[in-house]
């Protein structure tokens, strides 16, 4: 097996007479030897190898009706999974059991995926260097003194260092286009709605969305595909049909993409924009203008208060989504307060980390009482420019094109003193959730420090199957 | 709008943290610092702009949907206590709730 088979390849193994329980204890022994160093993962899950054993019998009629028949994955650590330890990477959950599974992790399992274990994020996955954990930072496998982005950080140093072939990660503000582009993944956010997000750990409500992690355009389909669609446990979820994203993919390889209009912001590669990355974006445009795509310039004149709308947005919520760890139903309680009051304050005073307190505090000032209109109800306001924005861009393109990130990835350490650089980092993911649109970062080249950058194209409500053929046309 | 030390007192309580004395500081300048960068916004006029509701997501609004109101299974009490810190009798246990 090689470094990042992809399920293609690991279904043709299986054809070829091998079993899954062979290519999952490769897998897990890869995990030993490696994740000591890059703590990808919080917790193995350790019946992966007699949930393997036990796909062994049925793997070749597996094969035929289940997509993703013994294939491992990895799962952000913030998805439930009953009778598997799910951390948020929060001391305040301690070794919680969820009771039952996430309705994503679920249809992974019903299309015949093992989990491998579960993965480290930022606190509550809010953060964007992975440096928020309770378990530790995660490390760049490109190079260890470097962060691998957050919050999905752990899933996609899994994917790139071929701990997993595929993983899933969630996205609330770039969580898992950020982690893609700086370990040189493709990381797709689905449209707001596409997946159910039942049993994800709640952070934003109105921006979170579950979504694949992975080393090809074609793999992100074969799990998107599994992925997508209603589910009566999140009302939220989008009753909108779900195409054949694996045949937009093939549908790619034999066509092309002339004639695709390809909308680029000047507001998005302007200032603050390193000039590596920018180079390296510019150049994956180069390489699609020459397969026929027109570059056509778009405006998206209120990307500079995005920043700012988002850390209200999502801040307002996750305080309410976080009241709800008060020692009283489940995770860690203080011992020794004396009355209710008291341990609700000390528990959650020894259950946070610094950066979701920061951001409680935050969220909630934007909602108390004499700054509600001045701040809440002001980003509402904005969020409804944004997102009119991107109808008036849409007019004039098919898909929209940015960096992912402002910079490469930057050294562990190098910015966790200083909470506001950090967020001004998310520059061109926020929008995206603020929004609801879909979007996928796509790996284009290496920094002078041979570190990845990714570039991030955004489609319409529901275009995913677009967003798939752009990035299996970059690939090549 | 700057940030006071007085204020970040009062938000920690009405969000249960109890602050130490240097997180309370810490807390004091970085709030200050992004509440700096939040008041960009007040360069806009939203006068005549509606606040965001869910519906950005194209067809997405119309999707939402409630589903029939028939009475499932639910977890039930023992699932559901399973991983409280402290239960008894069917009942999650708390400290004493008045006084103290």
């Amino acid at each position: 097996m090689n470094t990042n088979p992809t399920i293609a390849e690991i279904h043709g193994l299986y054809k070829d007479g091998k079993q899954p329980s062979e290519i999952v204890a490769e897998f897990l022994q890869r995990i030993e030897q490696r994740n000591p160093q890059l703590n990808a993962f919080i917790t193995v899950n350790h019946d992966a190898l007699a949930q393997a054993e036990q796909a062994d019998a049925t793997i070749q009629q597996d094969l035929a009706s289940k997509p993703l028949a013994g294939i491992p994955v990895a799962i952000k650590d913030n998805l439930c999974t009953e009778g598997l330890r799910t951390t948020c990477a929060s001391k305040i959950l301690g070794d919680y059991q969820p009771p039952y599974t996430a309705t994503a992790v679920k249809k992974l399992l019903d299309a015949g995926a093992i989990i491998l274990g579960k993965t480290n994020l930022d606190e509550f996955a809010m953060g964007s260097s992975n440096e928020n954990s309770a378990y530790g930072p995660v490390r760049n496998p490109h190079n260890e003194a470097y962060v691998p982005g957050g919050t999905s950080g752990g899933s996609a140093a899994a994917v790139a260092a071929g701990l997993a072939p595929v993983a899933l990660g969630s996205d609330t503000g770039g969580s898992i286009r950020q982690p893609a582009s700086f370990c040189g993944v493709i990381g797709m956010k689905p449209t707001y709605g596409r997946v159910s997000r039942y049993g994800l750990v709640a952070h934003a409500s109105s921006l979170d969305q579950i979504g694949p992690l992975a080393n090809s355009a074609e793999d992100a389909a074969r799990v998107l595909n599994v992925l997508a669609g209603r589910d009566r446990y999140d009302a939220t979820s989008a009753n909108v049909d779900v195409p054949n994203y694996l045949e937009d993919y093939l549908a790619a390889l034999s066509g092309d993409v002339k004639g695709l209009r390809i909308g680029v912001p000047p507001e998005c590669f302007g200032e603050g924009l390193h000039a590596e990355v920018k180079a390296k974006v510019e150049a994956s445009l180069a390489q699609l203008k020459a397969q026929g795509a027109e570059l056509v310039e778009v405006s998206l004149p209120h990307t500079k208060y995005a920043v700012a709308v988002y850390y209200l947005i999502s801040t307002a919520e996750a305080s309410s989504n976080l009241s709800r760890y008060d020692g009283v139903r489940y995770g860690v309680r203080a011992e020794d307060a004396r009355t209710l009051s008291e341990m609700y304050r000390k528990t959650r005073e020894q259950g946070f980390g610094a950066e979701v307190k920061r951001r409680i505090m935050l969220g909630t000032f934007a909602l108390s009482s004499g700054y509600y209109d001045a701040y809440y109800e002001k980003a509402q306001r904005v969020r409804t420019m944004l997102v009119q924005d991107f109808e008036r861009a849409f007019e004039k393109c098919d898909v929209i094109v940015t960096p992912t990130a402002p910079t490469p990835p930057f050294k562990i350490g190098e910015k966790s003193d200083d909470p506001l650089a950090m967020y001004l980092g998310d520059i061109y993911t926020v929008t995206i959730n603020l929004t609801g649109l879909p979007a996928v970062s796509v790996p284009c080249g290496m920094s002078s420090e041979n570190l990845p950058i990714g570039v991030q194209f955004i489609g319409k409500p529901f275009d995913e199957g677009r967003l798939l053929q752009v990035a299996q046309r970059l690939a090549e | 709008m700057p940030i006071t030390k007085s204020e970040v007192t009062k938000i920690a309580q009405l969000a249960n943290l109890e602050l130490t004395e240097a997180e309370t500081d810490q807390f004091t300048d970085q709030l200050a610092a992004i509440v700096k960068h939040i008041d960009q916004l007040n360069e806009l006029d939203t006068a005549g702009v509606k606040p965001w509701q869910q519906r950005s997501a194209g067809a997405l609004q119309a999707s939402y949907a409630l589903r029939d109101d028939v009475v499932e299974p639910s977890l039930g009490t023992d699932k559901s206590l399973e991983q409280a810190p402290a239960h008894d009798a069917g009942h999650f246990l708390v400290p004493r709730v008045i006084g103290g």
